[in-house]
């Protein structure tokens, strides 16, 4: 209670402020480069979901340790899978207060949809915080503990096994292909708005399995409604020891969602630096490493051209999927 | 006793200083919000809102739910005073208020209004205490199909039991539908309705946007055309022995006043149906029942009775569907949901486990509330009097600055602003031609609940209809939905019959 009180002082601050500094000078860059204005921190997702409560996190953070002398000024913009979000850091009027949250979306929404026109190479690397973990997920009462039993099951049931996920040829649906794919199953993928809809459907029954991250069947898991059958991971979690990965079931088949801090194209390289070390800083910090732990979140500290490499890398590959999805 | 435990923790959070302060502070908002012309709860807690975000969140629902109190209580006042209701919710009060005022009995009608809304107030709490836990344990039975028999339903009382124009009522939803599609579809993820490719229009249409330049620009544009700046007023006279022998009269009415409370509360846990129905329905069953029901509209106590009762108590039960399943029964509860999505709170079934200092501090403020807007009614009528001959022109131009500030706070974006004029000078318009606007407000806070509930039942059954008439929870509501929408039409082939009858 006591944290988002400060939160939302300092976010009502933060837009005060904002007034104050646009009327100030621009100060002339001195050795060092530091904000001479509160910072645009945009969420390319929706109030909730795990994207947005990192980055709430990460403003916390750098707020309550002064490690920024400007604030950061969160906002969300979820619209059309992130591309709403992608066109405000394009067009930003000021790259070098403009910085964003971004996940696997950020790969798939630029190809899905070219006609927004959006190039991440063009983009500035800041950070990858984290990765974050798939699991497949069941109801209790399924009585399935494996995932021997949950191929069987699912194969039985046919076209009417349902499995609800976050959105259209998104991460969910790309992990649901897979298991169609390796365990010849035919199970109809669903939709929903967002991974904490998602786990309702399962905890209510009215779907038979998803791929939660942790964070979003948290609840429901802790409750004893739902079980964890298998992890897309390459190692086993420490907060789900009894569900095995993919891989040591011999099904190469490993997942995981970025959580990326990125900067506007055409941001200064000085502004990229600061970005970078403050974020570096943030990723060092116990209140990160806390909630890495409990979110099970993986991987480690990624920033400038190892990042640039990083996101090359998995747009190659969410290419491929897309395309063997026939979505592109 | 495990709920009694849990009200007493509640009360403990509520008579926090800050809690109780902002309990009082939102109740004397409200009364004056509700009292004003043009002016009511949807006004009072959309403008409010942003405030809220300064406080911590029980304290933020608190404030805003004490608000929506007062203006239940305040609403009635205008109606009475002025002829003009304070707000949708007031609506039926005016039918015999107004004549009471006009026969030099404003008192008795006011007091009358107050403490209806009291006892209409208790009557809802006490059934909220009782039976919330129970609803939130069944609510995650309730799938898609069931989602979508519940919006069909909520629809359905507004084209069934709305009274206005049924032509009009379902063109104001289908409107409000349309404005709940912008932005991408869900399922395919293609983007839609983009209109002139405008970034604005990437992201669905903000029903905050909607509600203020309805109900604040255009109401306001709407009363200044009205009163011409000058609402007239009716003198109201106060005296001890009046308040004493009125508390008497109001004793015989305590029969409406039990029937209007159960009445409102049920229909104000009906999604969406809120209450304006609840206290137009109160007040026609109040009528049906009575010994004779032609004093009605003449100036009968039992008039204003029913519907405050009812209003009330559906402003209650209103927020129990929108804490349970995260659906609101009312366009002000719509706002609050908002709100919580923005305070970071996900309404639902898991509410009442995860945030029980939340929903029970409410619960516990809701009986503050009542009792503090009881005894600032009744104590500050005289000031209510003074306030409403404040000239319009000089609330008009305050009213507008905050519609301003509330539309451009929740996205910052100038976008939303345009938007709201746009809306506002639309929706005095549409109201010119009599258009009911409270359907298109909630049709673009339902639609984006409706439409991926319908679409993702379908690709369950895949296009089949049959289980929303077949399963256990869906096919019942199915059913009353559709009659509801068949009402009308029932009603006027029995007329027809009748009148032919009658000309026999």
């Amino acid at each position: 209670m006591q944290i988002t009180k400060r939160l939302f002082l300092s976010a009502a601050l933060a837009a005060g402020l904002s007034f104050a500094g646009a009327s100030l000078p621009e100060t002339a860059a001195s050795a060092a480069w530091e904000p001479v204005k509160p910072i645009e921190f945009v969420i390319m997702a929706g109030k909730g979901g795990g994207a947005d409560k990192m980055a709430r996190l990460l403003q916390a953070v750098i707020q309550e340790k002064g490690w920024a002398s400007k604030p950061l000024n969160p906002i969300n913009k979820p619209g059309g899978s992130g591309s709403e979000a992608l066109l405000h850091l394009k067009g930003a009027r000021d790259p070098d207060h403009t910085i964003m949250v971004t996940l696997n979306s950020f790969y798939t929404t630029p190809l899905r949809q070219p006609k927004i026109g959006i190039d991440i190479a063009t983009f500035t690397p800041i950070g990858r915080m984290a990765e974050d973990t798939f699991l497949l997920w069941v109801h209790k009462d399924s009585g399935i503990k494996t995932i021997e039993d949950f191929a069987a099951a699912a194969k039985t049931a046919g076209n009417s096994w349902i499995m609800a996920g976050t959105g259209k040829l998104q991460e969910d649906q790309l992990l649901t292909d897979f298991l169609n794919a390796s365990y010849g199953l035919n199970m109809k993928y669903i939709p929903y708005k967002g991974g904490g809809k998602v786990a309702k459907q399962l905890a209510g029954k009215h779907a038979n399995s998803t791929v939660n991250n942790p964070s979003e069947q948290e609840g429901f898991y802790a409750n004893g409604d739902t079980v964890p059958i298998a992890a897309f991971t390459d190692n086993r979690l420490e907060m789900f020891p009894n569900a095995p990965t993919f891989k040591e079931m011999g099904k190469e088949f490993v997942y995981y969602m970025q959580r990326s801090v990125v900067g506007a194209p055409g941001m200064s390289a000085e502004a990229a630096a600061y970005y970078q070390a403050l974020f570096q800083k943030v990723f060092d910090s116990e209140e990160w490493a806390k909630y890495r732990k409990k979110k099970s979140l993986q991987g480690d500290f990624l920033s400038g051209q190892a990042l640039m490499d990083y996101w090359m890398k998995e747009r190659d590959i969410h290419k491929a999927m897309l395309k063997k999805m026939g979505a592109l | 006793m495990e709920i009694f435990q849990h009200l007493m923790g509640g009360f403990l959070i509520a008579f926090e200083p800050l809690n109780l302060g902002l309990v009082i502070l939102g109740v004397v908002l409200g009364l004056f919000i509700g009292a004003m012309p043009g002016l009511g709860s949807v006004n009072g807690v959309a403008i409010l809102l942003p405030v809220t975000f300064l406080v911590p969140p029980t304290s933020a629902i608190i404030f805003l739910a004490a608000i929506y109190y007062g203006a239940m209580y305040g609403g009635a006042i205008s109606s009475i005073m002025l002829g003009i209701p304070g707000a949708s919710t007031a609506v039926a009060t005016t039918f015999d208020g107004r004549p009471l005022a006009l026969s030099g009995n404003a008192d008795k009608a006011l007091i009358a209004a107050a403490v209806a809304s009291f006892f209409g107030g208790t009557v809802s709490i006490l059934l909220f205490t009782g039976f919330a836990p129970v609803l939130a344990s069944i609510a995650l039975d309730f799938g898609d199909f069931e989602i979508f028999a519940l919006m069909l339903l909520a629809f359905a009382t507004f084209i069934g039991l709305g009274g206005d124009d049924i032509p009009k009522t379902i063109f104001s939803i289908c409107i409000g539908m349309v404005f709940s599609a912008v932005g991408f579809d869900i399922i395919s993820g293609e983007p839609r309705l983009v209109f002139l490719d405008l970034p604005g229009f990437s992201r669905p249409i903000n029903f905050l946007v909607l509600a203020i330049g309805i109900y604040g620009i255009g109401e306001m544009l709407w009363t200044i055309e009205t009163t011409r700046g000058s609402p007239t007023m009716s003198k109201a006279v106060l005296s001890v022995e009046r308040v004493l022998s009125n508390l008497r009269e109001l004793l015989s009415t305590w029969k409406t006043a039990v029937m209007a409370s159960f009445l409102g509360y049920f229909v104000g846990i009906l999604p969406a149906a809120g209450a304006t129905p609840g206290s137009l329905m109160a007040y026609g069953v109040a009528k049906l029942t009575s010994k004779d029901p032609s004093k009605f509209g003449k100036g009968e106590v039992a008039g204003v009775v029913a519907p405050e009762a009812a209003n009330n108590a559906a402003s209650t039960g209103s927020m129990l569907p929108m804490l349970t399943l995260g659906i609101p029964g009312s366009p002000t509860t719509a706002i609050l949901l908002g709100g919580m999505v923005i305070w970071g709170l996900t309404p639902g079934p898991r509410l009442f486990v995860e945030q029980e200092e939340f929903v029970w501090g409410l619960i516990a403020s809701l009986y503050a509330a009542n009792l503090f807007a009881v005894l600032i009614n009744i104590g500050f009528i005289p000031l209510f009097l003074w306030v409403l001959k404040t000239p319009f022109t000089i609330l008009a131009p305050m009213i507008f600055v905050l519609c301003l500030v509330g539309g451009f706070a929740p996205t910052r974006s100038l976008h939303d602003i345009w938007l709201m004029l746009i809306f506002g000078i639309g929706g005095y318009l549409l109201r010119k031609l009599d258009y009911p606007l409270a359907p298109a407000v909630l049709a673009i806070v339902l639609g984006p609940i409706a439409e991926p509930a319908l679409r993702q039942s379908l690709l369950i059954s895949d296009g089949s209809f049959a289980p929303f008439f077949t399963r256990p929870i869906a096919g019942p509501i199915t059913i009353i939905a559709l009659l509801l929408i068949l009402l009308p039409v029932f009603k006027y082939g029995y007329q027809r019959i009748k009148g032919r009858g009658e000309t026999q």
